[in-house]
């Protein structure tokens, strides 16, 4: 059945199952790939978008529980003060190996900072705990987030 | 399965032969492929082509994993080439070993592989430009001079850009690649600094780079299901109530072979979206054939090799001296059993791919660390010539190993064939955990001896391993040569084999990531024995000399070890810090891929026995050159933490001939909470540049076992980590 969504600020119509989970609504249905498959069942986070700026677990977010809720992914996060800033840290401190998780933590990165505009190392931790990297490059990803919100980056 | 190169020998062979197979025929490649080309682009060779605009494109040959190839080697070429890094786009080479030689990643090797034959790649091009600037102004080619990608002919003030140059250049014949000039270290622009890889702004807003991301014009998308004893047969499958779902296009089962790394029996289903295969295969109701595999079990395999502990072994691997006497002569000595569990690579991009079968081409797209054994895999599965498959490499999230083997690959390319549509394939994260090549568990059962003056007297082990006809299973082996061998005079390796119908297979530093663990905790256990500090046990260990064994074959450089063993104990403050109680200090050391690498782990044990890593300090020896220490850190901070992680959580168990575990809440990645700092030093020695992707990764595991111990008193010798036994209340 057809399910109106409103993604990265445009009302878009995806013709999927009920039931569907958002990741797949927008991987297979609406062509947007940022976020990642990795699990299924909201174990790793490569998946999270945000909807109504909250991050969610797109793979386990069925498509009739979006409703008028505005999707907005890694696509879209640019666009945003704080999602700017995360991606160019993100970019500059050369944090991604594979990059596979990255869109899901920086929507979780982004997320932190809208909520704290300077989280603590325990605000990273408890923020960033749903999104793994099996590159394991959290170390940077600490860094970038320190950098993004304009505190003092330890090397 | 094929994984020769992540083997000893086969490394060597490789390296001996590598510069001939890929660069040196490149350079009569020059004309190359244009078809693809834009008609005013100029090529100089299979690397490197530029605009007349002054913009540069170099070819990365390798596949990308996140190893950082896509940059490191087009990085090379492009210091030689004397170029601004703002003027090139690198470009995924498709898998094209004719033009490229062997296209792998793997082994750590594409550095020592390509450092010197893709800088002579760029000094061709260099050269070849020079030669058009001295033409053109009729002067001397020793009178140009370059620098960012322009020409100068000081002394009539001419200059003129590479890119104005090109179409000249490219009609020159190309020079010799074995007597082109090379820079002096010294003047690097390029190698050395920290270059964020070249993806990253793709990377960083979703672009979709990934195996995957792909979209094929008309493609279905399909899964396929296996069953849980590894290559057990279909006995029965629903075929129809799968094809009664909504999307769903096909259903079949594939009869597939006994090979456990080709094309395994199993049923496919192809949809209209993933989805609706993913729901389909579970109306499926398959019913698996019996397989003699289902009778073997983790818990088998540990009677087993308790018993095999007991007995005579198979073979003797080495002997050296007399380790009965060496025993005797000890003050003391230590008897341990130690063992390693069966892991998973758990990629996080599950393992997909992309196939469209039209006019008897085969058209793949492949997340691959190993594309031409998989196209190769694929043409003898589906009884096709080679030549008909073409073979697009996409970025891989994640490989540690698991893509060297095209399972996927080739079951994507039959369900695509038989479906008559280009497919998609993409796995489950349980499909991944339960059919992956893990990396084999395995026993040592140790016993060791001491002197009064810290000396290792006797070292005797008892290696369980699994392996079928007497030969070691993929990536169960042990080297004759692995440390301490050739450092104890009296050294004794037997060796048992336990039969195994589990797929396994190479994971990052495959050996090394759990022999490590073996050989420097015991080695700890010495130290203690003897009262000794576990630093200055170690390099008395490592002795006074500079090379042991035969340099560039079984050659371990002790002297290049105990640097890094000085540098990290120094950088850790081993022996200066007062450390609170529950916490200690641990130090490890490992060779491998040609790296020389010492950790210091500091961790704290609370009282409920949770393990808590404080610190890790490194110290790396990988010669003269770090190629990219963007790169090249992240590597190492992240081998070190994939070390700790596998140690403190990973184990797959088997029962019944399959794996448990099939998903992150019963297979625990480490998670940034318990991601610890980890500071990275390079000891700079003038030796040829090796690589990172993997030799970071062993003494991790060692080292918090060994900080463990010296935090609690308690031992750690079996993996993952018991925290239950470190409890102190």
């Amino acid at each position: 059945m057809v399910f109106k969504i409103n993604v990265n600020g445009k009302s878009q119509n995806v013709d999927v199952e009920e039931g569907t989970p958002l990741l797949w609504a927008l991987r297979d249905g609406l062509g947007i790939l940022g976020p990642k498959f990795g699990c299924g069942v909201g174990q790793c986070g490569a998946c999270t978008v945000h909807v109504d700026g909250q991050p969610v677990r797109s793979c386990s977010l069925p498509i009739e529980a979006v409703g008028a809720g505005k999707v907005v992914t890694i696509e879209g996060i640019g666009a945003t003060a704080n999602g700017k800033k995360i991606q160019a840290a993100w970019t500059e401190l050369d944090v991604a190996q594979c990059g596979y998780c990255q869109p899901g933590q920086i929507m979780s990165a982004t997320a932190l900072l809208n909520a704290t505009p300077k989280p603590a190392d325990a605000d990273i931790d408890a923020a960033m705990s749903g999104n793994i990297c099996r590159c394991a490059t959290y170390v940077r990803i600490r860094a970038a987030i320190k950098q993004a919100s304009g505190q003092k980056v330890e090397a | 399965m094929a994984d020769g190169f992540t083997e000893g020998a086969s490394r060597r062979d490789l390296l001996k032969t590598g510069a001939l197979a890929g660069g040196l025929m490149l350079s009569f490649s020059v004309a190359g492929k244009t078809d693809a080309a834009p008609a005013a682009e100029a090529k100089l060779n299979a690397y490197v082509s530029l605009t007349p605009d002054n913009k540069v494109t170099i070819v990365s040959k390798n596949p990308e994993i996140g190893q950082g190839i896509k940059t490191s080697l087009p990085m090379i070429i492009a210091e030689e080439f004397d170029v601004d890094w703002a003027q090139v786009t690198t470009k995924q080479a498709d898998g094209d070993p004719a033009t490229y030689g062997r296209q792998f990643a793997g082994g750590s090797m594409a550095t020592p592989l390509h450092w010197d034959e893709l800088r002579r790649v760029g000094a061709a091009g260099r050269a070849m430009i020079v030669a058009a600037a001295a033409q053109t102004w009729n002067v001397p080619v020793a009178e140009c001079t370059t620098a960012l990608g322009v020409v100068y002919h000081k002394a009539s003030g001419k200059k003129a850009t590479y890119g104005s140059l090109a179409a000249k250049a490219a009609t020159l014949p190309a020079p010799d690649l074995k007597t082109v000039p090379l820079k002096d270290a010294k003047d690097y622009k390029i190698l050395g600094r920290f270059m964020p890889q070249v993806d990253s702004a793709g990377l960083v807003t979703g672009k979709p780079l990934f195996g995957i991301d792909v979209v094929v014009p008309g493609m279905l998308y399909a899964t396929f299901d296996k069953a849980p004893v590894f290559g057990a047969k279909v006995a029965s499958a629903d075929l129809a109530a799968a094809k009664a779902v909504k999307g769903v296009r096909h259903a079949f089962i594939v009869e597939g072979g006994t090979e456990l790394s080709g094309l395994l029996p199993g049923v496919a289903v192809v949809a209209d979206s993933w989805w609706q295969a993913h729901k389909a295969r579970e109306k499926l109701n398959i019913q698996w054939a019996e397989h003699p595999t289902s009778k073997q079990s983790t818990t088998d395999y540990d009677a087993q090799a308790l018993a095999l502990s007991k007995a005579a072994p198979l073979r003797t691997e080495r002997n050296d001296g007399d380790v009965a006497a060496g025993m005797k002569a000890a003050s003391k000595t230590v008897e341990a059993a130690y063992s390693y569990p069966f892991i998973a690579h758990a990629a996080l991009e599950p393992m997909n791919c992309t196939a469209a079968f039209k006019d008897g081409k085969l058209e793949i797209w492949a997340p691959t660390q190993n594309p031409e054994p998989g196209r190769q895999l694929v043409a003898k599965t589906l009884g096709m010539d080679p030549a008909a498959i073409s073979l697009h490499m996409t970025r891989c999230g994640g490989g540690f190993g698991r893509r060297l083997a095209n399972d996927y690959m080739v079951e994507a390319a039959w369900i695509a064939k038989q479906a008559g549509a280009p497919v998609k394939l993409v796995w489950s994260r349980e499909d991944d955990l339960r059919h992956d090549f893990y990396r084999p568990g395995g026993y040592h059962f140790l016993s060791g001896g001491v002197d009064a003056s810290g000396a290792v007297t006797a070292w005797r082990d008892h290696f369980v391993s699994f392996g079928n006809d007497g030969k070691f299973a993929s990536s169960a082996g042990m080297s004759q040569n692995e440390f301490p061998a050739r450092f104890v005079p009296n050294f004794r390796y037997d060796l048992s084999l336990i039969p195994t119908g589990v797929p396994t297979g190479p994971l990052r530093a495959p050996g090394s990531n759990a022999l490590s663990f073996v050989m420097q905790s015991f080695i700890d256990e010495l130290a203690h024995a003897a009262g000794a500090d576990p630093v200055a046990f170690r390099l008395k260990l490592l002795g006074d000399g500079a090379m042991v064994g035969t340099p560039g074959q079984s050659g371990y450089a002790a002297d290049r070890m105990r640097g890094v063993v000085k540098l990290a104990a120094e950088k850790a403050g081993w022996g200066k810090t007062k450390l609170p109680k529950g916490t200690g200090m641990g130090i490890a050391f490992h060779f491998s891929h040609m790296g020389y690498f010492a950790e210091v782990v500091q961790a704290t044990v609370a009282a409920d026995g949770a393990v808590k890593v404080d610190k890790v300090w490194v110290a790396a020896d990988v010669g003269r050159q770090i190629i990219n220490p963007a790169g090249g850190i992240n590597q190492v901070q992240g081998s070190v933490l994939d070390g700790l992680s596998a140690a403190l959580g990973q184990l797959i168990t088997i029962e019944n001939g399959a794996a448990v575990q099939g998903n992150f809440g019963d297979y625990p990645l480490m998670r940034i909470a318990d991601a610890p700092p980890v500071e990275v030093h390079f000891l700079i020695t003038d030796n040829p540049p090796t690589g990172l992707g993997e030799p970071a990764l062993p003494p991790a595991p060692p080292a918090l076992c060994n900080a463990i111990f010296a935090a609690t008193g308690k031992r750690i010798r079996s993996l993952p980590i018991n925290t239950e036994a470190l409890k102190s209340v």
